[in-house]
């Protein structure tokens, strides 16, 4: 821990301006308790040290297929091997629940999520999801065009969203309050760019921003857009207007942890048009409830729960001439497994660490792979902030401060309509001001981050510390891929998305981008690549 | 001075008036911010500290004292006697109420400050030191004396806190236009002249205000200023307050009129009977969403056959009111007492989504209108999809739905999405003179017709069989509108922003 005053902490965290403020304004108020949870970063750490190790030889099974990772993409790697009568399998998950950056809490008046919490409503096309979808019961019916609904109580329900801005709340995202006649024009051209790339179509008919992004266009028109950052785009086209750079902006920290000028442009027009269907339609509506994404993880866990082995520490993967073997150590003891084929979903960083001979001839280059970190406080309210103005917009499901480096909150309690009493609100903050933001997060406590957060959230409400019964925090080292300039369409994904021996990679890092539907894809092309190499023996 | 009696007289009004002034602001505050000792007592502090301040400057009005001090009792008639209502009318913006009720309490203290100690300087010609300062003093706290007397007993009830105001105000002009002849020696004759037509002009705009005010007194709000207010309560969820008026007793909550003892029973004999009437048998189960004021169960208890009634109403303090106003106890019946009744306090969509229940055979849905969000899921398709499951097959569902006239679409909008719930629906509306025109929903699970004759042998005092089959018609200007409504669901809460535009209309 490095020692430091309170108001070089609030500086790093929320500017200096704000600190010097926040400093000013007494101490002495009541502080909540709480703690650091989850993620074991030093379990992790493990992996990097390179050890050799002795499975005992009564130690050792056979299993035709392993599942390194229990996060999206190997729980539904995990799942389809099920649905397809596959049972020979086992999936192996580090921590102590599975989930990944997906996983969530239960809680009283409700569950609440540490990291994702929606899914927009895929389109049609998206026949895999979608099954998934009305497996959950989640569906209601098809629309004329064939798209599916949802049912409206897992909508994100009305109001969704809401912008603290010097003092008040506002509706949406965009702050419209104030807006001179050329930010208005610029909004205006920033929507019909928008608008041109929805309906933007290749010589074969691709989109040029889907979902997944396997189905994107590989036209260099598009492909070229990675190539400079967000930013640079923006300021090519004449876009000034400081409340729009600011919403994009605020588009790529929450999406991709990254800043405009760090996320490639080609990311940033994905953010805003693959969730359009054609122009002049709304962005798909959000999949939701209290506990978010966690929702499909208890899911997929309740379908493959059988095979799921939790506090697994894998620590060698080495590809032999039958297949591979895998080593875990379970608890103090060390375990192997002999398996034909291993699903690999697991941040691609790991795999020169874990897969023995990676390193000598690496088939892609695996540190080109760069994670962001973050971290999500959940803040254990014993009643609501109260309004300070009238006029203020109310209390929404997303609550964003304009005038912070956080991405503000979530209400758990929102989707369930419960709109008194306790609630849990999910406070988001990625570390992209600090380009070691990693190294930078691991040197506060418990304490000072929950310093942070709640002097962040208190220029907005006041009565937060009073309010506040309990904050734990989890930090994420490497809480997502960051898709910077020249990354997705370098040609690194098609290389690591080829089996490498037996190991075939299913981590959301293969799509660039951090999304439920890019995790989803892999580890359903995964277990299909290995369903059809088991079949045709 | 010949006149220096009844320049004496000319201070008990002065210090009456200024009391007024004084007690008008501590009640208009008590009554809206609550907790009305830190009101009355930060009040009284400001008011009492203004006052010296206006004596300390007193020092600084050197020259036409007499003519200053007609001025003063001008200005202090224009701000005390638009006080109460000024500061209801900036009561919608909370924000700054504060402020504003400080700053005007803290001008009045001073100009009122300013006034005796001008007074005495008049007169110290005229009598001793000794003799002067004992008069004024006692003459000042007899008019205190009066003014805190008459307040209570006498004007709030009376007159209601807007028109003490006003009338007050007028009082205080009047004793300067007064003044202005009392003290003609102390000045010119072109000065006299034109104080007078000042004083005139703040007259005629007291008397203006204070003829509009009456003209006013159907509206909701001036209900509010005029009446006597009997019982507030600032619950976890809402600001409950019970006046008694002309009228009778009236509820509001957040402001809002919920009913007026006068003419509730047309709201509650047509939200409930018309649900009876449709049901085909004996009404034995009984779901009430809402209805804390307890007088819809009095309309239900009327019904021998029903044997339990569940009461879901959000706030503890509401189904409290009628134990805690006894008049309103009187008014339902004391309803809330019969062994049939259960109440729940909660949420009444998180009720339905969490608790397990019998199905009932009605359902009578009395929520306040939709004016924000918590409100606007208790009437959307979500919330209809799961009372189903508390209803039989044959259950009949009523539900207010707000004004048909001045939510034309809002109301349409509440029709339209119970249809796309799966209800068959039969709107209908009738007149309740402290609302308006008023609309509801009649639903059932299934195909029916309207009902033609309300239950008999039920006592009623609206209802007849001759007008009940008019209730179902809707004349042109309230009918469905030609227009594609949505539906309200949570994902788009369509009927708050409908309802938001259209009550918005009949703001200030």
């Amino acid at each position: 821990m490095i020692s430091l005053t309170r108001r070089e902490l609030l500086t790093i965290f929320l500017g200096a301006p704000f600190a010097m403020n926040a400093c000013r304004s007494g101490e002495s108020r009541p502080f909540p308790e709480g703690q650091i949870v989850g993620q074991s970063a030093t379990l992790g750490h493990i992996l990097r040290e390179n050890r050799t190790f002795d499975v005992p030889p009564d130690n050792w099974e056979s299993k035709k297929v392993a599942i390194i990772g229990g996060g999206i993409a190997g729980l539904s790697a995990a799942w389809k091997l099920k649905k397809q009568n596959f049972n020979d399998f086992v999936l192996l998950e580090l921590e102590k629940e599975v989930g990944g950056t997906s996983v969530s809490s239960k809680g009283e008046p409700v569950g609440y999520p540490w990291g994702a919490h929606y899914l927009p409503v895929p389109f049609k096309e998206n026949a895999e999801l979608i099954s998934l979808l009305d497996e959950m019961s989640l569906l209601e019916g098809r629309d004329s065009g064939g798209e599916v609904t949802v049912k409206e109580q897992f909508l994100c329900r009305e109001p969704e969203e809401r912008v603290f801005y010097k003092g008040r709340w506002y509706e949406g995202l965009y702050l419209t309050v104030g807006a001179s006649e050329e930010d208005k024009r610029q909004f205006a051209e920033f929507q019909k760019q928008v608008d041109s790339w929805v309906n933007w179509r290749d010589a074969k008919g691709r989109r040029a921003f889907a979902v997944p992004l396997a189905n994107c266009s590989d036209d260099v028109q598009v492909t070229g857009l990675d190539k400079i950052s967000f930013a640079d785009w923006l300021r090519q086209n004449g876009f000034t207007s400081e409340r729009l750079l600011w919403y994009c902006d605020y588009a790529t920290r929450d999406d991709y942890g990254l800043k405009a000028d760090q996320a490639s442009a080609w990311v940033g027009l994905f953010y805003f048009c693959s969730r359009v269907r054609k122009s002049g339609v709304e962005s798909q509506p959000f999949i939701t409830c209290p506990e978010g994404n966690g929702q499909f993880v208890n899911h997929f866990f309740d379908k493959v729960k059988d095979n799921i082995r939790k506090g697994q520490i894998v620590v060698s993967v080495v590809p032999t001439d039958k297949g591979v073997d895998v080593t875990c150590l379970d608890g103090k003891e060390l375990r192997g497994m002999h398996c034909d084929k291993v699903i690999y979903a697991s941040p691609m960083f790991t795999a020169p660490y874990l897969i023995r001979g990676f390193r000598d001839d690496p088939p892609f280059a695996a540190n080109e792979f760069q994670h962001n970190a973050w971290f999500v406080a959940n803040l254990f309210l014993k009643d609501r902030p109260k309004s300070r103005f009238v006029k203020d917009f109310p209390l929404a499901w997303d609550n964003v401060l304009y005038e912070s480096q956080s991405l503000g909150y979530v209400t758990a309690t929102h989707q369930k309509g419960i709109d008194y009493g306790p609630t849990v609100l999910t406070y988001y903050y990625p570390m992209c001001e600090d380009a070691a933001g990693r190294t930078t997060l691991f040197n506060y406590d418990w304490k000072q981050l929950a310093d942070v957060c709640l002097t962040d959230l208190a220029r907005a409400h006041p009565d937060i510390y009073e309010l506040t019964q309990r904050i734990d925090i989890m930090r994420w080292g490497h809480a997502m891929i960051s898709p910077r300039p020249n990354f997705i369409w370098s040609g690194i994904r098609e290389k690591a998305e080829k089996p490498y021996r037996n190991i075939h990679f299913a981590h959301t890092d293969l799509s660039g981008i951090a999304l439920f539907e890019e995790a989803f894809y892999h580890g359903l092309r995964t277990s299909s690549e290995i369903m059809k190499a088991i079949k045709t023996g | 001075m010949k006149s220096t009696p009844l320049l004496f007289l000319n201070v008990i009004i002065i210090a009456t008036c200024g009391l007024i002034y004084e007690l008008l602001a501590a009640t208009v505050s008590s009554y809206v911010l609550g907790d009305s000792v830190t009101q009355f007592s930060f009040i009284i502090g400001v008011y009492l500290f203004a006052m010296g301040v206006g004596s300390y400057l007193s020092r600084y009005i050197d020259k036409n004292i007499a003519e200053k001090f007609i001025d003063i009792e001008l200005a202090v008639a224009v701000i005390g006697g638009f006080s109460a209502p000024l500061l209801f009318l900036t009561f919608a913006y909370v924000t700054y109420f504060g402020i504003i009720l400080y700053s005007m309490v803290f001008i009045i203290g001073t100009l009122v400050g300013l006034e005796i100690p001008l007074l005495m300087r008049i007169l110290k010609d005229e009598l001793d030191f000794k003799e002067l300062v004992s008069r004024v003093l006692a003459l000042d706290y007899v008019g205190a004396l009066v003014a805190s007397l008459l307040f209570p007993i006498f004007l709030v009830p009376k007159l209601g806190l807007n028109r003490t105001s006003l009338v007050f105000g007028m009082l205080n002009a009047a004793v300067g236009v007064w003044a202005t002849w009392l003290l003609e020696p102390l000045i010119t004759k072109r000065k006299a002249t034109i104080l007078r037509i000042k004083g005139v002009i703040v007259l005629v705009l007291l008397a203006i205000a204070l003829i509009k005010a009456d003209r006013l007194t159907t509206l909701a709000e001036d209900a509010l200023f005029v009446d006597n207010i009997i019982y507030t309560k600032s619950s976890h969820y809402q600001r409950i307050v019970v006046t008694k008026g002309k009228t009778g007793y009236a509820l509001f909550l957040n402001g809002n009129l919920q009913f007026n003892s006068f003419d509730e029973y047309r709201y509650h004999e047509a939200l409930v009977h018309p649900a009876f009437a449709a049901f085909q048998g004996d009404v034995k189960r009984v779901l009430v969403l809402g209805g804390g004021d307890g007088l819809a169960l009095r309309e239900i208890e009327k019904y021998s056959s029903v044997e339990f009634i569940q009461l879901v109403d959000l706030d503890p303090d509401m189904t409290k009111v009628s134990s805690a106003v006894p008049a309103l106890g009187d008014l339902n019946k004391h309803s809330f007492s019969d062994p049939r009744v259960h109440v729940t306090n909660g949420d009444a969509f998180v009720w339905l989504d969490a608790v397990q229940a019998e199905p009932f055979d009605i359902a009578i849905i009395d929520f306040p209108d939709p004016n924000n969000f918590a409100l606007g899921k208790l009437y959307s398709t979500r919330f209809y999809n799961l009372l189903k499951q508390k209803l039989r097959p044959d259950s009949a569902v009523v539900i207010q739905t707000t004004s048909p006239l001045i939510a034309r679409n809002s109301f349409w909008c509440v029709m339209k999405t119970l249809e796309s719930s799966g209800y068959t629906v039969k709107p209908y509306q009738t007149t309740v003179p402290s609302f308006g025109i008023w609309g509801f929903a009649l639903a059932k699970l299934q195909p029916f017709d309207k009902p033609a004759k309300p239950p008999a042998n039920v006592e009623l005092r609206f209802l007849n069989n001759e007008t009940f089959a008019s209730l179902f018609e809707f004349p042109a200007d309230t009918s469905r509108p030609d227009v594609d409504l949505e539906i309200n669901r949570l994902d788009n809460q369509a009927l708050v922003r409908y309802y938001e535009t259209e009550w918005r209309r009949f703001e200030q």
